[in-house]
């Protein structure tokens, strides 16, 4: 992938787009992560200040991710950009882009059960965000099934109605989780948490970012 | 007579030997060569003669595999002893004890685990076994760390703990050895390797988490290469001298190193390949299938051995890298036999490797007692693997994601258990090379023990005391499992958008690789299709759910609907149901295939119990099938069939609309599937339509005078159709000839049930028709189905009623069915909720 060298051009970071100060970024990421990331923002936004979704189509090996819309909304939803906000933005700028980004932070070292509570929940959050689509606060069955085709979109020789039935089914099996309720609108926040009860996301939902040499400089 | 006697006597003396826990080969030569003498004497004919020289071998081979399974069953019975001792240890203890008494008997040791036998029988099951059962996610996400431990690790073990045997040597505490700095490099390279056998056998008892097993066990599988490399190696050197070898000689070392690994592996991959290839055209020959497996696979243990590569790293990736395709392509049935046969092969052999091992120390021949270089041994063992673990682990760190931590390390350190590998390759070694041979054969079994014994009966309060993170077993969930491919596709598009080459990004690319280049290769094109793992999951789930139904049902006693339209009628008609040739089909026909000749033709059976099985796995798991998926029945409110019954009110009829569209939508849907299911829809139709014949005796082709006017009316429409359909197995008549089978059904019922009441619309009507609706989805449109209680209730039973019902039902079909297919969103949405609250 020529994409993953970076800026072809070694393209210097100009100073009105230096990255954001270190301390509303969290630790794990380091300032050099930070440069690479910005190369990388500058690359695909071709050296403008903000991406615009277009700018993810630039990205050839997106194109065979079945979930690649969801991915890239994700990218504009303001409610993973920050708190207390809804809706989609046009374009993100690159501290937006880090904020993303650092939703796939590894686990740091030195957590007590308190933050990393928060961290999983954060992390949590970003998914549910993805899967609710209406930004009601609830993933409903069709938001689900919609996932669900996507998900299974790659698979040619899989039925819609397949795709259909077993968002059905997980769609059920949540209910259940989530206790006998009168009526079953969807899958609220709370009932999303307890669903991965006992599955350590934290340790799963991460990146690599950058190159192996500023690894060591992680903790 | 005379020789029958004695022989018979013998066979006492035999028996009696035999009870004396085998003391067999060498008494028995002794005897059985006096008594050749005798038979050679001209003889009248015996009646009975005992041929002990005969089946000597096999004889004496299955009596210890029996006494080892024996011994198995024995270390059960007390639960207490196999929770703190691990059957390992148990099984060397038990080896022990017998080859004490077998001693004592014949004061000649005669069983011994020769490495021949070790290499070419016991140890590729367990291999193979590990291999084609390896969590393959976790493995390639881990193959860094595991190659480290396995090929740094090992050959640090054996430089360190050669050089310092030799240099505690050089001292003078354990005396004067004739031996040489490469003996004791040898002997480290073979001592160095954490033993896969072990390993298995220790850490299955104690499940300590995933990522830790894997890291321990992997090591355990891949430094085969690496002891390999080093033995020979050092095992040349030993015998070309020490004042020989040269740098070249050493680099040569290294390069087979690659060699030899990345060979075996080669040629484990080239045989996978060749596997999933074969399974992939297995699909008439059934039987064999299974055979396959293991033959291929044993096959590229022996290719490995042949070419003098890491035969152990063959079978492994062999295993490894087929498991994907093979399991895919052959049937459920023969992936059972497969995963049976392999686990009894690799515990049997498990088994026989621990006793034997038992066994083989008790030969005075080979115990040569140095306390210092024993003593020594253990100590240099555990310290450097202690100290290698750590210096390993923190370079790992620095890598990893998921971090090792201390506690790991020590369960890590703690878990390089020796086993019969070691023991194997010392017995390889030559006396006459190596002069201090039985010293180290002494010491690696002294070494074994420990580990397997001390160190296997300590592990488990030591995982329990450092509270190591253990695998909790997980039913699998479909949310997870949806949520979790979701998230391979979020990582490696984050990877991508990052401009990362990353784990994620590696695996997506080879996920796409796969699926357009291998899958379509390597998998039937069945298999391609219905192969992914959420459906996978979503298929397991609904056989669970189907089963606990049957087992449910089955408990109340009300479930011989699902059993007698399929098996017990069907297994006399079945047999014509292959031929597509059968024009005939008169009741005569029918009895004279029924009670037609046994069949000898294995292949005919095969079809036969397989058609049986299939069918009524289909009847049965379609009527289930509705009812499936429903988690709701483990709630507050367990889903009851008898209470629907009871309150009759809209939300059941609702229900049971809701439930009757969905089945409806998913017949639709499998019927459009699956094209070889008209086949199998055929199969059913035909041999229920026989069924129907003989129940009702009516002649065929409709030329009965009718008497019952309901009954008659349409069972002759029904023959009618039949006697039309007989060629062309369209849909049409099909469904058409279903369809009156239907209503014949339903009237049937209806006649019959009607006074006792549907106590059980779940069980008695709705179920029974689901049946038939499988096979007919078209047909069942609402109005007759849905309310099934409804329509027995208040359709009035009348011929005329039936007649005014069918062609609305035949005109209705396609519409119905395709309005359903191509708006399923109009399928209410509500039927979740609706349904969720029972």
């Amino acid at each position: 992938m020529s994409s993953a060298n970076g800026c072809p051009g070694g393209c210097p970071v100009p100073r009105e787009l230096t990255p954001p100060s270190p301390l509303s970024f969290p630790p794990t990421v380091t300032s050099e992560q930070i440069e690479h990331l910005h190369r990388r923002f500058k690359q695909l936004s071709r050296d403008q200040l903000t991406i615009r979704k277009e700018n993810f189509d630039s990205i050839p090996d997106l194109e065979f991710n079945p979930i690649r819309g969801k991915i890239v909304h994700a990218f504009f939803d303001k409610r993973n950009l920050r708190q207390e906000s809804d809706g989609l933005a046009d374009e993100i700028n690159f501290e937006d882009f880090l904020t993303i980004m650092s939703y796939f932070r590894p686990i740091e070292m030195n957590m007590d059960e308190e933050q990393l509570d928060r961290f999983r929940k954060e992390k949590l959050k970003f998914l549910f965000h993805m899967y609710d689509s209406d930004h009601d606060g609830k993933i409903t069955l069709q938001e689900y099934r919609n996932v669900v085709e996507e998900l299974l979109s790659g698979n040619p020789h899989l039925e819609k109605e397949s795709a259909r039935s077993i968002a059905d089914g997980a769609m059920m099996e949540a209910a259940s989780i989530c206790g006998p309720d009168q009526v079953y609108e969807g899958i609220t926040f709370e009932d999303f948490l307890k669903m991965w009860q006992g599955i350590d996301i934290e340790t799963k939902m991460h990146v690599r970012f950058l190159n192996m040499d500023t690894i060591a400089h992680c903790y | 007579r005379v020789r029958f006697l004695r022989g018979s006597r013998r066979g006492w003396r035999v028996a009696g030997s035999l009870l004396g826990l085998m003391a067999l080969p060498a008494a028995l030569g002794q005897r059985s060569s006096g008594s050749s003498i005798n038979s050679s004497q001209p003889q009248s004919f015996a009646i009975v003669s005992f041929k002990w020289d005969h089946v000597k071998d096999p004889y004496i081979i299955t009596l210890w595999i029996l006494v080892a399974s024996l011994a198995k069953i024995v270390f059960h019975l007390s639960h207490k002893v196999t929770r703190v001792v691990p059957e390992s240890a148990l099984l060397i203890v038990l080896g022990l004890l017998l080859g004490g008494i077998v001693w004592a008997a014949d004061h000649i040791a005669s069983f011994t685990l020769t490495p021949t036998v070790f290499f070419f029988y016991l140890l590729p099951p367990i291999v193979l076994d590990a291999g084609y059962f390896m969590p393959n996610r976790l493995f390639f996400g881990n193959l860094g760390s595991i190659l480290l431990y396995a090929v740094i690790g090992t050959v640090w073990n054996a430089a360190t703990t050669g050089l310092s045997l030799y240099g505690v040597y050089l001292t003078g505490i354990m005396g004067h050895l004739n031996t040489g700095l490469l003996d004791f490099l040898l002997f480290g390279s073979l001592i160095a390797a954490v033993d896969p056998v072990a390993v298995l056998a220790v850490f299955e008892e104690v499940h300590v988490n995933e990522v830790l097993f894997i890291i321990v066990f992997g090591e355990s599988l891949l430094n085969d290469a690496v002891t390999v490399v080093l033995y020979n190696v050092f095992e040349s050197f030993v015998t070309i001298g020490q004042d020989s070898v040269t740098g070249t000689e050493c680099a040569k070392g290294i390069v087979s190193f690659f060699v030899v690994s990345l060979g075996g592996t080669l040629v484990g991959i080239f045989f996978a390949f060749l596997l999933s290839l074969v399974s992939r055209f297995t699909k008439h020959v059934r039987i064999i299938e299974p055979g396959f497996v293991f033959i291929i696979s044993y096959l590229s243990y022996l290719t490995a051995e042949m070419l003098s590569l890491s035969a152990i790293l063959a079978i492994t990736f062999c295993g490894i890298c087929c498991q994907k395709y093979v399991k895919a392509n052959i049937s459920e049935q023969s992936s059972t036999t497969v995963r049976y046969t392999m686990k009894m092969m690799a515990s049997g052999a498990e088994t026989i490797i621990f006793m034997f091992l038992g066994i083989s120390a008790v030969n005075p021949d080979i115990w040569t007692w140095n306390t210092a270089f024993i003593l020594l041994t253990l100590v240099f063992i555990s310290v450097y693997r202690v100290i290698g673990v750590v210096l390993q682990t923190w370079i790992l760190n620095h890598y990893r994601m998921v971090q090792l931590e201390i506690i790991d390390q020590v369960v890590m350190s703690y878990g390089g258990l020796r086993g019969a590998v070691a023991f194997a390759l010392v017995a390889l070694l030559d006396k006459d090379k190596v002069h201090e041979k039985n010293l180290f054969v002494s010491t690696t079994i002294i070494v074994v023990f420990f580990t397997v014994i001390f160190q296997g009966l300590t592990i488990k309060p030591l995982v329990q005391w450092l509270k190591v993170k253990k695998t909790e077993h997980r039913e699998p969930k479909l949310n997870e499992k949806l949520h979790g491919r979701a998230f391979d596709h979020i990582l490696s598009a984050i990877e991508d958008i990052s401009g990362q080459i990353g784990h994620n990004y590696l695996r997506d690319k080879w996920s796409n690789f796969d699926r357009k280049f291998l899958s379509k290769v390597l998998m039937r094109r069945s298999a391609q299709k219905s192969r992914d793992q959420i459906l996978n999951v979503f298929h397991e789930l609904n056989l669970k759910d189907a089963i606990s139904y049957v087992a449910e049902g089955e408990r109340r006693g009300s479930l011989a609907f699902i059993r007698s339209p399929s098996t017990d009628n069907m297994v006399n008609v079945d047999f014509n149901t292959p031929r597509p040739s059968m024009v005939e089909s008169s009741v005569s026909y029918l009895l004279r295939e029924k009670a037609g000749p046994v069949c000898l033709d294995m292949q005919a059976l095969e079809q036969r119990r397989k058609s049986i099985r299939d069918t009524e796995d289909t009847v049965a798991h379609h009527t289930l099938q509705q009812y499936l998926y429903k988690p709701r029945q483990e709630h507050k409110h367990p889903y009851s069939r008898h209470e629907i019954m009871h309150n009759e009110d809209e939300k059941q009829d609702k229900e049971i609309f809701h439930r009757t569209m969905r089945k409806r939508l998913e017949s639709f849907k499998s019927t459009k599937l699956g094209i070889n299911h008209s086949k199998k829809l055929n199969k059913i139709h035909k041999r229920d339509r026989g069924q129907k014949r003989r129940n009702s005796s009516v002649i065929p082709n409709g030329k009965i005078p009718s008497e019952n006017p309901v009954q008659d009316f349409t069972l002759k429409e029904k023959d009618l159709e039949f006697s039309e359909s007989e060629e062309n197995n369209d849909y049409e008549t099909l469904h058409l000839g279903k369809g009156v089978d239907f209503l014949a059904n339903v009237t049937k019922q209806n006649f019959t049930d009607t006074p006792t009441g549907i106590d059980n619309p779940v069980f008695s009507a709705d179920d029974d028709q689901s049946i038939y609706m499988k096979f007919s989805p078209w047909l069942s449109s609402e109005d007759t189905v849905v309310p099934s209680q409804r329509a027995r209730v208040q359709i009035p039973y009348s011929p005329t009623n039936f007649r005014r019902l069918t062609p609305f039902r035949l005109s209705n079909k396609s519409i119905d069915s395709f309005l359903l297919a191509d708006g399923p969103e109009d399928r209410p949405r509500s039927f979740l909720p609706e349904s969720t609250h029972m």
